[in-house]
Formats: C-alpha cells, structure tokens, sequence
C-alpha cells in the first residue's frame, strides 16, 4: 500500500487530533509503520491545533510531516499556514462551513467540504472532524475501510462503545459528500 | 502509545514501584500515568514538593534497593543535579529521565537537545558518571528503560534516559517485554537487616582524603569496565559511506530520511546513531575513519556531541557540525543540504 504522510490541523476541540490518531490506528491494523505527532504547548481549545500523521511499509524517518501528501484543515490561520505545504499532486480537505478562502493551487486536488455545516444538519454537531476523515478517505484510500472501522472501535472506550455507529455515519456522510 | 505513557509502563513492567517527580512540560505524561498506575498496583506515586524533593527521596528509595525513578524536562534536571551526584556518589542505582526542552533558562517547551553536556558532563559536582540513553523511537523508549534498570543495577550507578519533546508527545505502536518478576539481588540495601548481618551505610561523605580517592578511584575502576562493554550504537549504511551522519534520538529519525535521499541522489551517505551518549560509541566511530571522508553530527543544539565526535576520531578524519535550536525541529532537506556541502569539491 501507498506511503502516506498526512497533516490535520484547525482549532483545539474540533477533534482534530483524534481525526490523526484514527487515522495512524487504521495504519497500524493493517501492520503498517505508523507515527502521531502532535504540535502541543500553548495550544488548546479555541487556539490552533495540528498533528502530523505518517503511514508507512517500512520504518518512519522523520514524524515531522513538513510536505504532506494530504491535508485536513477546518479553519482559516490554519488553511494560510498549510496550504503552501501541500505537495505537489497532493490533496487537500478543506472544511469550507468554516475556511472562506479557495486556493489558486493548480498542482493539488482541493475538496471543500462543509463539514461543520454538514454534522450540525445531521444531529451528529461535534463530528466533523470525522466528516472531513470520511473525505480525506474517499480522497487517498489511505487504509481499507473496514480497517477504518476498526480504527474507530480501538479509538472510542470501551464505555462509549454506543459512539461507534454514530462515528462511521460521520465518515460515511464524508464519503458520500466527496464523490 | 504515547511516548512518555510507554516509558511509564516500562518502568512499572521493569520492576518501579517509586516514582517521585514534579510536573513540567514537554514531560507531565510520565508523572500523570504513574499517578494513575501507581496506587492501583501498591506501588508509590509522590509529587513532591519540588524537583530537589523528588530527587532526593529517589535517593531514599534506591537506599532501600528498590527500583525508583523520576523524571523532569531540561530545567527540573538542573535542579535535581546536587541529588544526583549524591546518589552516584552513594554507588546507587536508578532511573532519572529528561523529557528535554530548549533552553538555557526557562528556555521554550519545544523538543531540544541541548543537554548533551549535561547529561554526559555535568549532572552534578565531583567525579562522576551517569550512564546516558538516548531512544530514538517510541519502541526504543520502552526497551531501553529495562536495559537502564538492569545496567544501573549492574555497576550501580544512576542511569539517565535522555528523551525529548518531539520522542515524548508522538505516539507509535509498542510492544511491551514480560513483567520482570524479580530483580538483582542487593546485598548493599539498606532495608532491614534483622539482626543476621552488619548494617548497611549509604554515604558519599569520607572527610578523609586518601579514603574518598580509593573510593572514586575504585569507581572509576567500574566506569572503565561500562566503557569496555557497554558502548552501543545502531547504524545504518554505514560500511560502505563516504559521509557518515552522528545523529542520536529525533535528529537520528530526520538523518535517516536524509540518508536516504542523499543515497539516491548518489552521494554514500549513512547513518551512526549512537544509544548509548555515556559511554559513547567511540569505537564504533573510529572504525569508520579509514573509508569515510567526514563525519556531520546533527543535532538540536549549538553542536555539543560534535565534541565527543572529534574526541573519539583524534583528528584523523573531518568532523563538520549541522543544527538547528531553541526547539526547532531540523528538516531532512537541510540536513540533506549540509552534507552535499560537506561533499563539496568531490560533487
């Protein structure tokens, strides 16, 4: 499978680094190097947030992912930090209920997705984060969906296993809107 | 997992049952999954009232022959340094950690490695050593604590593992090794001795001159022994390199991407990433020095393990330094960029 070096990044409690750590699990359940760094320090809610996740077949060099090949992105200062980044040929998932630029970029894929408009119209508010994973998925194939699932069943405690469902509708609500 | 959640639950799989520490940032997660371990195993989670405190009772607790440990980032660790050479001085072993930030100072709380010299120079007043680890993956992390218990215990000497920001807050998958059951046997401890043997002393105080040489000369007899047999390193495309990388923990993970570039930009780069910083992988290096054109070491600092570099090849191959600071994170290209210049009049 293809090697995948891939940024998420917005606003702290948009859940954006959980969207990397379901992403790095569904690497790691299909035996795959995986690697989540997340920026931390001063950072939490309402401030800026990203985490870089790497997919690979063989060990991981730098967890630092300075050039993605896909990026997740769910608000403006982050959209103006990362969307240079983005290498060429690469894919960008935009979150356009919030992110009000378009990029002039010819040389990647811009999706825009209206996540967070998305999940508040389907009862499922908190979710977009996953909404946005669904299209980065339909978008990359970065894992296997059932591997996808199962990322989401390691990921969730085992106490609120009730979320699980209500998670995948999120992915999947991603998926059809990125078709 | 969490980098610094594995180290934790190595260090309670590996036998710790005494974890003292004080909170600070880029290493809280060590102390907060002791916290919430600790009590649920009969074991003991302290937060002391300041990193000296902390320290300090590891001294008590590796007194006693348990396996204690603590941890701090940059800043704690200069404060935790008088307790340190007391304990090294008391021929005790333990596991300290430093979850490293920039500094000096209060510095910032991005991942640095700026205390090389530290670790393997100055972690407190008087002759001595500490044996110094440096993981360079998540993985790594949890194996190296069980070979820092083990070796402290072996020459009974403090064991520093020297992690960073960047080690401490990625997560990676880890597998575990099995629960150690029972740990070396501690004839010294004081804990107790009912009467059936004399008492244990622990003390680094001999007011008599030629009683405390013959102590630290006796020591250093031990030091020599860890230098022999303990120098380890992992390399990567070494053999056959024209320019080998030095590079330790997360710069060794940007060198390696940079190995591989350079590679297939034809030029023989390769990799020596040492696990041990005390003692150093010299020999290692010095086996190196007939083929190679120059070494680079790499790292988050102004260049400080560059010194044990160019102290290990005496001069008889170039050494040239790479690094970024203050928290930054150098980037495979620059790295990539600063050997091609190091290549200079060849390409």
């Amino acid at each position: 499978m293809k090697d995948w070096n891939l940024v998420f990044a917005g606003f702290g409690g948009q859940g954006i680094l959980f969207a990397g750590k379901v992403t790095a699990y569904a690497g790691m359940m299909e035996g795959r190097e995986v690697s989540w760094l997340p920026s931390y320090g001063p950072e939490m809610r309402g401030g800026t947030a990203n985490c870089s996740v790497c997919l690979a077949g063989r060990p991981i060099g730098s967890p630092l992912v300075l050039e993605p090949d896909a990026l997740v992105v769910m608000n403006n200062p982050s959209y103006d930090k990362f969307i240079g980044t983005v290498a060429p040929g690469g894919v960008a998932v935009i979150d356009s209920a919030l992110v009000d630029r378009k990029t002039d970029r010819s040389d990647i894929t811009a999706l825009y997705i209206p996540a967070t408009r998305l999940a508040q119209e389907n009862g499922i508010g908190k979710l977009a984060n996953l909404i946005m994973l669904g299209a980065l998925w339909k978008a990359t194939g970065f894992a296997t969906l059932e591997s996808l699932e199962a990322a989401i069943q390691k990921v969730v405690p085992p106490s609120k296993q009730e979320l699980v469902e209500l998670n995948m509708k999120a992915i999947r609500l991603g998926i059809e809107t990125a078709k | 997992m969490k980098g610094n959640e594995a180290m934790a639950e190595a260090a309670i799989r590996a036998g710790c049952r005494h974890f003292f520490g004080y909170p600070i940032t880029p290493q809280t997660e060590v102390a907060a999954y002791m916290s919430k371990k600790m009590p649920k195993i009969g074991g003991t989670y302290l937060q002391a009232e300041s990193e000296i405190a902390a320290i300090n009772m590891v001294l008590g607790a590796a007194s006693a022959g348990v396996r204690a440990m603590t941890s701090s980032s940059s800043p704690g660790i200069s404060l935790k340094t008088e307790g340190i050479s007391y304990i090294a001085g008391s021929d005790l072993p333990c596991l300290i950690v430093n979850v490293e930030r920039g500094g000096p100072g209060l510095g910032g709380i991005q991942p640095a490695q700026s205390d090389y010299w530290q670790a393997t120079r100055a972690l407190g007043h008087g002759d001595f050593h500490v044996l110094v680890f440096a993981p360079s993956n998540v993985q790594e992390v949890v194996d190296l604590v069980f070979l820092a218990y083990d070796l402290a215990e072996k020459y009974r000497m403090p064991s520093l593992l020297l992690s960073d920001g960047l080690l401490g807050q990625m997560m990676e998958p880890v597998s575990f090794p099995d629960p150690v059951e029972k740990t070396a046997e501690k004839p010294w401890a004081a804990c107790g001795h009912q009467n059936k043997r004399p008492h244990n002393i622990i003390n680094s105080l001999y007011l008599k001159a030629d009683q405390l040489e013959r102590t630290v000369v006796e020591r250093f007899a031990r030091y020599a022994q860890v230098e022999a047999n303990e120098q380890r390193c992992q390399q990567y495309l070494c053999d056959d390199a024209d320019y080998i990388i030095v590079a330790f923990g997360a710069t060794s993970r940007v060198s390696q991407s940079a190995v591989d570039t350079l590679r297939e930009q034809g030029i023989k780069a390769g990799l020596l990433r040492p696990v041990t910083l005390w003692p150093f992988p010299k020999d290692a290096i010095r086996a190196h020095i007939p083929h190679v054109k120059g070494f680079l070491s790499v790292e988050m600092s102004m260049g400080q393990m560059v010194d044990d570099v160019r102290l290990a090849v005496e001069g008889k191959a170039p050494v040239g330094f790479f690094g970024r600071t203050g928290g930054v994170i150098p980037k495979p290209s620059e790295v990539v960029e600063a050997v091609r210049k190091m290549a200079g009049g060849d390409r």
